[in-house]
């Protein structure tokens, strides 16, 4: 691997008027991206052990290596240093909590706008505080999730202390071969209460997935994606069945293994289908209020590890938001993925995620075609800027969408590549009005 | 005019007749019984009080939605002289297709249970009941091996016998065949070749005058290219009030211009006179304990149907469980055989056979046990089959091929007393037809208001499209229409499809059959199923069939071959239903 402070990034062409500049990158996965990247022009993969100017890396490689380098201007890779202060469950809801509490200094309606994650404890560590929750509220299912792992591995459900003295015992055992050098000790799991009244569609359960992309901490700027999905649960939802780990969990990788998954299925549905059934359902009023709500989830979970995050202007973040919607219409945050499954389950999926990262890079801009002033890029507007993005009236960028306060249009009409079109028209003309003035 | 009074008179005699004896007419009862106890009521004028108070108490309301509903299904029988079956179609040549293709959906059936060896209809033992019950709002995670069942038949069977249909009487004036089009010019050049009247243009127009272009729609005037919220606010305030009124015909009227998607659930509902009472929730109960207590084997082909059609949606695959919460109560839902006294379809029926070995009875009714038929073994599980099934015969002689005569001759079948029909409501699913209710998942999430909304549908309009008729609404005259439209519109596209060897209807006809579920977008076939409600028609069908044509006709015309004309007819998720209505409809 690599020695130690090595330089990334020299040798990098300079640029030649009017010709792309090659840019070496790194992908250190195989799927989605890694095709994504190929067929980016002018883009070459660096081989094992060359320099590179970009590399979507994954977080253990960061770990490893992010302190024994040293990164030239434009090089670029694809997390922060202590991305887990978000998404790791147990750190974002320490910094939730934090936030919610200055805000309350500030005045209670601005907290009240942090009310978006189900009551949750770090265990073993606020063990007392979580029994004392607990005896307050008999009946209450309570889930449990180990706060290192992803993609659902090791989550259960329970609703008696007596069960969660049983694991206490046995638990650690069976984990101890698991055990990273990180956790030396006991593992980490975080206890949330269960949300026992997620909206359904056709008796099943989901969750949304919606995509949030973070140029920089300070200032801060975070784009939204406009697309994204529901994931269905396969089997009907129903608290009687509590063993059944099937029913409860909707991330894609737990599916997986329900004995009727069918992959070509994907069981998802696209946000513009899901806006679509709710207003059906709904009306539009209640929906458009509930997308609003959604904004404040992006933005109160992001000025949360605001002063946290170390701010690089090297990295960049793609978040995945895990969000459930219940009967009564509000949304949960479930918790905010660092590595996104960028894996496709079927064309739809591909296309979206193949979108979704092409985007990301136009954004991200190796290229150096921006103004840094858009918008929105393809699919992504932008949503806050040091201060909240605010949609501008009926310009042909919004149309589509109803008007919004702010920038956001998740779940809109969309219509990426003849946005992205027009995008570099404009620029290529303002250049060029530019130069010859 | 004598008639047509008399006419009235009838209807509102049969209408009466239909009222007598029903919840609401007890219910009606009751509450003027109710109002002619108050003290503030005076003998002397008690009829008008307790009149005027059941206005007020909002009984007379369902009253009118319940008779408006009946006015959908009561028979405009001219004359009782007129036979039976020539109300149910006049046209003796439709009446024998339609029983001949019967025979041919009921021949496939049997061989079905030969082959596999399956009863038509079995009794499940009592754990199986139970497991049933404990899984009934999951029944989409059982996978029953269904590899060896076969949809009956498919739309595509289907239009081969409505294209083979020819009206004996015809003779055409230059005394050539009919489709030696260099001969005859004024010929249709369609698949259809039975004259039924279509309406003109002229006549649609007037039919949806409301379409017109000077009026806004949901639809098109809401549409996210044109933001007016204006519109869509006093629509939704129309929206509401319409349904504060509870009034059927309001409803109803309100659809033509389009539903706004918060308030479609209800306004369907008013519109289609359907009520979900206590009662009618006792009632889904017991239909679902006769799915509980017996197997069909229409149930594995409504599995069968939901696995191939809506599972594999990519949209509608959420809704798998509701299809099965419907479809198998529909089956057994017998109120639904009312409609085959105004359809020119007839029930298939089969005769009750108890195995020698078991005392089971396999219906309700507790019916002795009649000589065992015809020799073919049956393989039961213990329990007890239903025979073969065949339609009781009261066609006409010559409509029944020589097979047919053959086992009628037996004897054994047709002792009217045995015979129930199978499946319990008369219809036969077919590939697709779970597609009628999955548009329908979207707007009710209750299962039992679902389902009668759906049956509602499906008696009003559906089981027009998969039956034989000469019905001024049934498929066949959709067909017609849609041919007709094409040729005069737009004659050069329907030759140059024709000479690449596709007959436009080979197109459109699997659109027609499901009107366009499964085709269009969700949002923008609810908006054309609005439509369909509220003009009461579902001539809409073949109009945009044919707009759809004329719209992708660029591409249309530079294909040369058949699988060019399916690819670019394929995707019809991106096209805007009403606009492409309106084109047809009110072009210049």
């Amino acid at each position: 691997m690599m020695s130690k402070n090595v330089r990334i990034g020299r040798g990098y062409q300079k640029k030649i008027a009017g010709d792309h500049r090659v840019i070496r990158y790194r992908c250190a996965l195989n799927n989605v991206i890694s095709d994504m990247l190929k067929q980016r022009l002018g883009w070459v993969e660096a081989k094992e052990g060359e320099d590179w100017d970009f590399y979507w890396c994954d977080v253990g490689w960061l770990r490893e290596n992010f302190d024994h380098i040293y990164m030239e201007e434009h090089v670029r890779i694809c997390h922060f240093r202590n991305h887990f202060e978000l998404t790791r469950k147990n750190l974002m809801v320490k910094n939730l909590k934090r936030l919610k509490k200055q805000l309350e200094r500030e005045s209670k309606s601005e907290s009240a706008k942090c009310d978006f994650f189900p009551m949750t404890y770090e265990l073993p560590s606020e063990y007392h505080i979580f029994v004392e929750e607990f005896k307050k509220n008999p009946g209450t299912v309570w889930i449990m999730k180990p706060i290192a792992k992803s993609q659902g591995k090791g989550i259960f459900l329970f609703r008696r202390l007596k069960d969660i003295t049983e694991w206490k015992k046995e638990g650690y055992r069976v984990n101890a071969d698991e055990r990273k050098e990180e956790t030396k000790d006991v593992e980490t799991y975080i206890v949330q209460r269960y949300l026992g009244n997620p909206y359904l569609i056709g008796g099943k359960k989901f969750d949304l997935r919606i995509y949030v992309l973070v140029t920089s901490y300070i200032p801060l700027k975070a784009w939204l994606y406009r697309d994204g999905f529901a994931r269905f649960s396969n089997t009907r939802f129903s608290l009687d069945s509590i063993d059944d780990s099937y029913v409860h969990l909707t991330n894609v990788a737990i599916q997986k293994t329900a004995p009727d998954y069918d992959p070509e299925k994907g069981c998802k549905w696209s946000l513009q289908q899901l806006r679509h059934y709710l207003t059906a359902k709904h009306g539009y009023e209640s929906v458009e209020e509930m997308f609003q709500q959604m904004n404040e989830i992006f933005i109160k979970s992001l000025q949360s590890v605001q002063k946290t995050i170390i701010n690089d202007k090297h990295c960049f973040e793609l978040y995945g938001y895990d969000i459930l919607l219940d009967s009564n219409l509000k949304l949960w945050l479930l918790e905010v993925n660092a590595s996104p499954s960028l894996t496709a389950s079927n064309q739809e999926d591909y296309d979206l995620k193949f979108g979704l990262l092409d985007d990301a890079m136009h954004i991200i801009d190796m290229e150096g075609r921006m103004t840094g002033k858009e918008k929105r890029v393809g699919n992504f507007d932008l949503m806050w800027s040091d201060g909240p993005v605010y949609a501008e009236d009926a310009t042909l960028d919004t149309l589509g969408g109803p008007s919004y306060a702010t920038n956001t249009f998740l779940g809109c009409h969309n219509d990426r590549k003849r946005q992205l079109i027009q995008l570099f028209r404009t620029i290529q003309s303002k250049k060029a009005a530019a130069s010859h003035s | 005019m004598d008639s047509k009074l008399d006419n009235v008179a009838k209807t509102i005699d049969d209408i009466v007749k239909q009222l007598n004896g029903t919840t609401l007419h007890t219910q009606l009862k009751r509450a003027a019984q109710h109002e002619g106890e108050k003290s503030s009521v005076q003998l002397s004028s008690l009829k008008s009080d307790v009149i005027q108070s059941l206005k007020l108490s909002g009984w007379e309301k369902l009253l009118r939605n319940e008779v408006f509903r009946k006015m959908h299904s009561v028979q405009n029988t001219l004359d009782q002289a007129i036979p039976f079956e020539c109300q149910k179609e006049p046209l003796m040549y439709m009446r024998k297709a339609q029983a001949n293709w019967e025979r041919r959906i009921l021949k496939s059936m049997n061989s079905m249970c030969t082959e596999l060896s399956i009863p038509l209809s079995r009794k499940r033992p009592a754990d199986e009941q139970r497991d049933l019950l404990h899984k009934w709002n999951e029944m989409g995670t059982d996978e029953p091996d269904l590899s060896h069942f076969r949809p009956v038949y498919a739309p595509k069977d289907f239009l081969e016998v409505i294209t083979s249909i020819r009206n004996p009487n015809y003779c055409s004036l230059t005394g050539s065949e009919i489709d030696d089009r260099s001969l005859n010019f004024e010929s249709h050049w369609g698949l259809i070749q039975v004259s039924l009247q279509v309406p003109s243009l002229a006549e649609l127009r007037e039919i949806f005058a409301e379409f017109s272009l000077s009026n806004a729609h949901v639809g098109l005037d809401d549409s996210p290219d044109f933001p007016s919220d204006m519109f869509q606010n006093e629509r939704n305030k129309l929206a509401k009030r319409v349904i504060d009124e509870k009034r059927s015909p309001i409803a109803q009227y309100f659809c033509r211009r389009g539903c706004p998607s918060g308030f479609r659930a209800d306004l369907w509902q008013i519109a289609l006179g359907v009520t979900v009472g206590h009662l009618d929730v006792l009632k889904y109960e017991q239909m679902k304990g006769y799915v509980l207590q017996h197997d069909l084997l229409v149930d594995s082909l409504i599995y069968k149907d939901v696995k191939l059609t809506s599972v594999n949606d990519d949209y509608y695959f959420v809704f798998e469980d509701y299809l099965y919460q419907v479809l198998l109560i529909f089956s057994r839902d017998t109120s639904v055989l009312e409609l085959f006294s105004r359809s020119s379809a007839t029930p298939p029926k089969s005769y009750i056979r108890v195995e020698k070995s078991s005392e089971n009875v396999s219906t309700d009714k507790n019916t002795p046990e009649p000589d065992e038929q015809d020799g073919q073994p049956t393989k039961s599980t213990g329990s007890s089959v239903f025979g073969k099934i065949r339609i009781v015969d009261d066609l006409p002689d010559d409509a029944i091929d020589e097979s047919d005569a053959a086992d009628h001759s037996t004897g054994k079948l047709g002792l009217e007393e045995f015979a129930v029909v199978y499946p319990p409501n008369g219809v036969i699913p077919f590939h697709g037809f779970s597609m009628y209710v999955t548009p329908l998942c979207y707007l009710y999430s209750e299962p039992v208001r679902l389902y009668y909304v759906f049956r509602e549908f499906y008696v009003r309009f559906f089981h027009r499209l998969h039956v034989i008729s000469s019905h001024p609404q049934g498929i066949v005259t959709l067909c017609l229409l849609f041919e007709s439209l094409l040729q005069s519109f737009h004659p050069t596209l329907f030759r140059h499809l024709q000479d690449i060897g596709c007959q436009p209807l080979k197109i459109a006809f699997k659109w027609l059959v499901r009107a366009f579920s499964g085709y269009l977008s969700t949002d923008q076939l609810l908006l054309l199923w609005d439509r369909i409600l509220g003009f009461n028609n579902l001539l809409l069908l073949p109009v945009l069939a044919v707009a759809i044509f004329l719209f992708r006709q660029t591409n249309l015309l530079l294909v040369t071959n058949v699988a060019g004309v399916e690819a670019s007819l394929s995707d019809l998720s991106t096209l805007q239903v009403i606009p492409l209505l309106q084109s047809v409809l009110f072009h210049s």
